[in-house]
């Protein structure tokens, strides 16, 4: 048998033949193959390419810092503290994440509280994202722990920016305070600023009212990040552009005065520049420390806000409504004037009948006044006069003239909040109750109770209006960023200078001469003399039973019973520059002590200077005309 | 030509003949073709020759000189080794299968010494050798006779099986591919050929149902990757991200974001390719492909110029199983077909399969340096 035969040949072939075959086939399979790696390198290149992009970068918000808010000298009322806090760093603590907790526990003050909270952070997030041990460490506290810092492995020391309040609850209803985002507050606003941990954002007073402007732009820090998440490199910063800086016209230093003044009352207190509506200082006592609120309030601090009779939480300087009592006897005096009733003599017996109701004057109990006429009757604060005046009047005039002062309308200040207050009309008696007006409903606004409220800063306009004969629309911003905020135009109310001025004689009187309800409280120094009316709000009705038996003594009643002590004034009498409102909740008490802290607060205001010394807004801030003391 | 006498004078090489009949040209391109993966590896490490570099050039060393070696032992001598190597490997594998090293969830791998061996990998070489050598003593007619063919299936399909429950789905395809491959070369009817297409076919669904579960898994996230786009899909669509990325031109070396950046699964060693088209795109990609068609076009050439049936079938099934793996571990990482976890060979990083390799391009390299020797067909006998 032959060692190689024709089989051998054969099978030569046919190998031959296949592998040829196999040949196509292994080129076909690399043609595919080229072909896929042309589909996805060439033909879908750029879309890859982004794709890839978007896993790498990782765009980061930077917060912008927020921009200050300053009074009309540049003293900051809110500005940015720096928060000196203490992260841990999981995968860092080479002794594990309980042993550096009981380190740093050494040497700061850790609760189990807190220990629970990092713990939860900790569990929640990735081994290298940094979880925060404690925040507002004191100078003393953070530099203990840099100090010890060589054996405390995965704890690192670290700097940020928290929003403070130097002077606590002084300025708490002016300037407000800022707090962690809400949902609410999400769904409001598209910032994606918001969505940034631990943002915040205002929730009061001008922190709210101009949040947009103090808050800035974000920037953006673009990061390269991995598969994990952890951050690789920075690729580029933008910063962003810091937020406006906001100047009020508020007088810091009169504004601590006030708020010394009024003391543990719960009232509110606004004094205002009459030449041109600069509010110098805006008062609502109690007020609390803003600082709670950005740190995160305790719930237990937060009820005891919350149910504090005396409503430290409430604005009272423009949220506040009160009926206005005799404060609004001038503005029914300057309407009398002009409708021909300003030579009007009343003679006071101490009540008068309408009906079968009696109407009665304070001083019922001594018989009456007597003769008073409108001077007097400003002076004294006859109530009967005023009530035949508001009956021949009628309340259509005296709505009308109230309105064209101020009352019953919000003023427009920029903080949140305000109240509009209320003078009623036949119109808004009829939609309101379904019933027609009442002539005793006529006197009862004549003596600003009944249905008249007025806020505090519809007071000190309406003060400031009478005072100068202008339309004063009181504003608390002067310069936002480089931009001066405009003024409304000065406009002359439509009242005649002899009705002005005869019930700006009848405020004088209020103060100045013997028998006017104030007297006691007048300023004596020459040239600081101060003109104003005394109101007093009740705000429980009293009976006829009540009247007969002897009225029970303010100060023996429940504080919630009291009435309110309220009063408006303008100094110096002789030129008008500053107009002030006061109202003491439940101050009926005392007599007039709301009187007391005017006299204090505008002698101080006129001694300072509050309105005329130079002021301290940005130069930048082209264009930039301060009013000097205007001859009205 | 027929009628010479089995003891040829070619047969009878000198070492030093034998040294300047190996393919220089081969070792060189396949020296190129590592030295990419040695610079892709460099790269993944974030331009660091540890963890993955410096161990794989140790290898391909080591590896060379394996190539050598196996390409000076006579074609005989590892014709009469056939046996006993796939009897060795066979019980690797059962030994693998019984007392393996679990790795990953699956018994891959046997504790040999300081050695980490994968049976699997031997069987490859092994089987090739072995049916070779079986089909050497077969007429083109022999091939095709039942009962003939029954033992080469047997070769093929219990080591495939038990490859298969290990589980390594790639492995096992490897192995029925390389045997297929033999029966079809050495002659195979295609009366047997066309039924048995279409019996898979058919036994797809079957099969289908003794999928494990996460093979089960990769197959349904190949056909739908969004379903699980951010599980197991998240591996295919990170993977043709780093491709796609990579554009015409690539990001450049060392520049891979999708690599450097843990973006990729598997980066050294499965998915090693897709780091070569990120950072050296279609150029890059292409160019390792011609490489690689470069040098299973010599394997081929090899086979042909083989004057035994033995050499002729040895080297074609060498040059087919390195192109198997090539193809399934491109398709794989172009989202082509699913995930099964074959590596990319001289470029992954991995001692066995890089020694494997090594080691089969040794024999392919005998069957060059031996290419004159004849064998008869029934010179060894069937065993």
């Amino acid at each position: 048998m032959p060692l190689f035969d024709r089989k051998d040949k054969s099978r030569y072939a046919t190998f031959t033949r296949r592998t040829v075959m196999m040949g196509g086939g292994v080129g076909s399979v690399m043609a595919v193959l080229a072909g896929r790696l042309y589909q996805l390198q060439i033909v879908n290149g750029d879309k890859y390419m982004t794709r890839a992009e978007e896993n790498r970068v990782s765009q980061r918000l930077l917060a912008p810092l927020r921009g200050r808010i300053l009074d009309r000298f540049g003293t900051e009322l809110a500005n940015n503290r720096r928060n000196y806090r203490v992260l841990l760093i999981p995968e860092q603590a080479t002794e594990g994440v309980q042993s550096a907790l009981d380190t740093i526990g050494r040497v700061i003050l850790l609760t189990d509280h807190d220990r629970q909270r990092i713990l939860r952070d900790i569990a929640a997030n990735k081994k290298f994202v940094p979880a925060t041990v404690a925040e507002n460490l004191t100078w003393d506290e953070f530099a203990r722990v840099n100090l010890h810092l060589p054996y405390l492995s995965g704890i690192v020391p670290d700097v940020g920016e928290t929003r403070d309040y130097p002077f606590s609850d002084v300025l708490t209803h002016v300037v407000g305070y800022v707090a962690s985002v809400s949902e609410k507050d999400m769904e409001r606003d598209s910032d994606q600023l918001l969505s940034l941990p631990g943002f915040r954002i205002g929730k009061s007073g001008i922190e709210k009212a101009l949040d947009s402007e103090l808050r800035g732009t974000a920037g953006q820090d673009r990061l390269e990040v991995n598969a994990h998440g952890r951050v690789i490199r920075e690729l580029g910063r933008e910063p962003g552009a810091p937020g406006s800086d906001v100047y009020l016209t508020i007088d810091n230093e009169l504004q601590r005065f006030v708020a010394q003044r009024l003391g543990d009352q719960s009232a509110a207190c606004v004094v205002m520049d009459i030449t041109n509506g600069d509010v110098l200082s805006l008062v609502s006592t109690p007020g609390f420390d803003p600082n709670l609120f950005n740190v995160g309030i305790k719930d237990a601090q937060y009820h005891s806000l919350l149910f504090d009779a005396h409503t430290p939480l409430t604005n009272k300087a423009i949220s506040g409504v009160y009926p206005p009592g005799s404060t609004f006897k001038p503005t029914v005096a300057l309407a009398a004037v002009d409708n021909g009733l300003g030579d009007l003599v009343v003679d006071c017996t101490g009540s008068m009948r309408l009906g079968d109701h009696i109407f009665y004057c304070d001083a019922w109990r001594i018989g009456g006044h007597g003769h008073v006429n409108l001077q007097r009757g400003i002076q004294v604060s006859c109530d009967i006069f005023f009530y035949q005046m508001a009956m021949r009047l009628g309340i259509d005039k005296i709505e009308q003239a109230a309105k064209l002062v101020g009352w019953g309308a919000p003023t427009g200040i920029e903080l949140p909040g305000e109240s509009s207050g209320l003078i009623p009309s036949r119109a808004w008696k009829l939609a309101k109750f379904g019933a027609p007006w009442q002539q005793g409903e006529t006197l009862n606004t004549g003596i600003g109770q009944g249905y008249d409220l007025a806020t505090p800063i519809q007071l000190c306009a309406v003060a400031a209006r009478i005072a100068s004969g202008n339309a004063v629309v009181p504003r608390i911003t002067r310069v936002v960023g480089t931009t001066v905020q405009p003024r409304p135009t000065l406009n002359r109310l439509p009242v005649s200078d002899r009705a002005l001025q005869a019930v700006q004689a009848g405020m004088y009187a209020v103060t100045n001469v013997a028998g006017g309800t104030a007297y006691g409280w007048r300023i004596t120094e020459p040239g600081f003399e101060m003109s104003g009316k005394t109101g007093t709000a009740q705000v429980r009705r009293i009976t006829r039973e009540e009247r007969a038996s002897g009225l029970t003594p303010q100060d023996k009643l429940p504080w919630k019973d009291r009435e309110h002590a309220l009063f408006i004034g303008f100094a110096p009498s002789s030129l008008p520059r500053y107009a002030l409102s006061i109202v003491v909740e439940h101050g009926g008490a005392r007599s007039e002590p709301q009187v007391e802290f005017a006299r204090d607060i505008m002698l101080f205001v006129q001694k300072r200077g509050s309105a005329t010394l130079p002021t301290d807004y940005p130069v930048s801030a082209a264009g930039l005309v301060e009013p000097q003391n205007v001859k009205l | 030509m027929n009628t010479r006498p089995y003891a040829a004078a070619r047969a009878t090489l000198s070492l030093g003949d034998k040294l300047l009949e190996i393919n220089w040209g081969l070792v060189l391109l396949i020296t190129v073709i590592a030295s990419i993966g040695f610079a892709m590896l460099y790269s993944v490490a974030g331009g660091h020759l540890m963890p993955w570099s410096g161990p794989q050039i140790m290898r391909f060393v080591i590896g060379i000189g394996l190539l050598v070696v196996a390409a000076l032992v006579d074609i005989r001598r590892w014709m009469s080794l056939a046996y006993p190597m796939y009897a060795f490997a066979f019980l690797l594998i059962v030994a693998t299968t019984i007392a393996g090293h679990v790795g990953l969830g699956a018994q891959r791998w046997i504790q040999l010494g300081p050695l980490q061996l994968q049976p699997s990998e031997l069987m490859k070489i092994s089987l090739v050798l072995a049916l070779a050598r079986y089909l050497h003593g077969l007429s083109v007619e022999d091939v095709s006779k039942p009962l003939r063919l029954a033992i080469p299936l047997a070769m093929i399909g219990f080591p495939a099986v038990l490859v298969l429950m290990e589980p390594n789905l790639g492995t096992a395809t490897i192995l029925v591919a390389d045997g297929c491959s033999l029966l079809f070369l050495a002659g195979l009817s295609w009366w047997w050929i066309l039924p048995a297409i279409s019996g898979v076919v058919g036994a797809v669904p079957v099969a289908w149902h003794f999928l494990h579960d996460y093979q089960k898994r990769r197959v349904l996230t190949f056909l739908n990757p969004a379903s699980d786009a951010l599980g197991a899909g998240w591996n295919i669509s990170q993977a043709e991200i780093a491709m796609g990325s990579g554009g015409f031109a690539g990001k450049g070396f060392e520049q891979g974001s999708q690599s450097r950046l843990n973006f990729l699964p598997e980066k050294e060693t499965d998915f090693i390719f897709t780091t070569l088209g990120e950072e050296f795109g279609f150029i890059g990609t292409i160019g390792l492909l011609v490489l690689f068609a470069i040098v299973i076009g010599y394997g081929m050439r090899i086979a042909m110029q083989s004057r035994s049936q033995f050499g002729r079938l040895l080297a074609m099934g060498l040059t087919l199983n390195f192109f198997f793996y090539i193809m399934i571990n491109a398709a794989m990482v172009m989202g082509l077909i699913p995930v099964v976890g074959i590596p990319m060979p001289l470029i992954s990083y991995g001692g066995t399969a890089m020694l494997t390799v090594m080691f089969g391009f040794g024999l392919l390299m005998s069957v060059h340096v031996h290419r004159q020797v004849e064998i008869p067909r029934a010179a060894v006998g069937l065993f």
